[in-house]
């Protein structure tokens, strides 16, 4: 699976040429092909189709593209190969879990680049912290939107708010004191002093992110981490690389996020 | 004026939208013979970046069925596509019945509800 894979359209037409479908058949005919994956315009005007789809009794809208009757037999057939002419993504190849920054609410403290193992997060040529390779997230996994101290990083397929995307309570933010704590495993007051900027806050920085201290950090926050949220899911913390591919991750993590704070 | 267009997530790859509710609001859609986009899992085409995010923003006002108005928003910016507050209206599929989510998408006036602000809410008392 590929992000760059793109999603197949198909246009569900009933204009001139087609015969107009019972509401019933239109609802099942969408729902099946979102089942699909697909994504499916009913409207007249095809817009970015890439497959026609209707009951044609005379006229081929458009012989340029791909007309797919519905109800034949070929029509999953004709529908596969559409998906591989544009080398559009297979059904459900990814479930699409990854973190959402909510950017009225970043500081751009990069507490979660540092975090992450993973690589998810990057920064943009302004040093503003970005979601670079969402595919790389472990599906149901919230935790880094826990190590944020401002509740900016949403995950809308979360069960519970604000991290599924739900307004942002007072009574959250209290609970974000429990992150700070969380956070200062990971040296948070470094990371405190960090957003000054000073010049402390550099000599700190360097002593302290060596690659043993960044190793006993992440081991830490992870079990601290397991024991208040019970939702990281077991198969995530069981699937985390070996101790030295963490140490060496953090530490890449670490100088990603020092470089994007211009220290 | 134009209508409002309408797009309609369907959240296939997780159960967090009630199925008896995403399933009655694209029932009604399709009941209603009004033109729609149906996607299956509009998270999927943020990260994708999918060109459908941009047409969709690209000619007034824009109605969609999803989950959290503050989600939507930042999925769209995610995807490179920075939804108009005033031209935009979420229907939270998540937290709101058939009957309000297809009043307000059927219905030809607008009510922009996009998050504009990071205040937290107070909380309620307990
Ligand atoms: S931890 Fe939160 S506030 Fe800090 S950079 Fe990440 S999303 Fe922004
Ligand atoms: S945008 Fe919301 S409703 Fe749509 S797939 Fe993502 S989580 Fe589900």
């Amino acid at each position: 699976m590929a992000l760059s894979e793109p999603i197949l359209h198909v246009a569900l037409y009933e204009g001139k040429g087609a015969r107009a479908l019972a509401p019933s058949e239109r609802f099942e005919t969408i729902r099946s092909l979102l089942s699909k994956g697909v994504a499916v315009r009913r409207a007249d005007d095809p817009g970015l189709t890439d497959v026609w789809i209707g009951d044609f009794v005379s006229l081929v809208p458009d012989p340029t593209t791909t007309a797919v009757s519905i109800g034949s037999d070929a029509f999953d057939g004709h529908l596969s190969e559409s998906r591989q002419k544009k080398g559009a993504a297979a059904t459900a190849s990814w479930k699409p879990w990854f973190p959402v920054i909510d950017y009225d609410r970043c500081t751009n403290c990069m507490q979660c680049l540092s975090f992450c193992l993973f690589g998810v997060y990057g920064v943009d040529s302004d040093r503003k912290l970005q979601v670079q390779n969402q595919d790389q997230c472990k599906t149901n996994c919230p935790a880094c939107s826990r190590v944020c101290p401002e509740a900016a990083i949403m995950f809308p397929k979360y069960k519970a708010g604000p991290i599924n995307g739900d307004l942002v309570s007072d009574a959250d933010l209290q609970r974000e004191k429990m992150k700070v704590d969380i956070s200062s495993l990971l040296g948070g007051d470094v990371y405190a002093l960090l957003r000054e900027r000073s010049e402390k806050a550099r000599s700190r920085f360097s002593k302290e992110r060596d690659s043993d201290k960044a190793l006993a950090e992440r081991q830490k926050c992870l079990t601290k981490l397991a024991s208040v949220a019970s939702d990281i899911p077991p198969e995530v913390l069981a699937s985390l690389p070996s101790p030295e591919e963490i140490a060496r991750r953090a530490e890449a993590a670490a100088a990603k996020a020092k470089a994007a704070l211009g220290l | 004026m134009t209508p409002p267009r309408i797009l309609y997530c369907h959240c296939q790859y997780a159960q967090v939208l009630p199925s008896e509710v995403k399933e009655g609001v694209l029932r009604k859609l399709c009941e209603s013979g009004v033109a729609f986009e149906a996607v299956a899992d509009l998270c999927e085409l943020s990260a994708r970046k999918d060109p459908l995010l941009k047409e969709l923003t690209s000619n007034g006002g824009l109605k969609i069925a999803a989950c959290y108005p503050r989600a939507v928003k930042w999925l769209f910016s995610a995807g490179g596509v920075a939804l108009d507050p005033s031209m935009t209206e979420i229907c939270n599929l998540r937290t709101e019945s058939i009957e309000t989510a297809i009043d307000g998408l059927l219905r030809p006036e607008l009510h922009p509800n996009l998050p504009t602000s990071a205040k937290a809410e107070p909380s309620s008392p307990s």
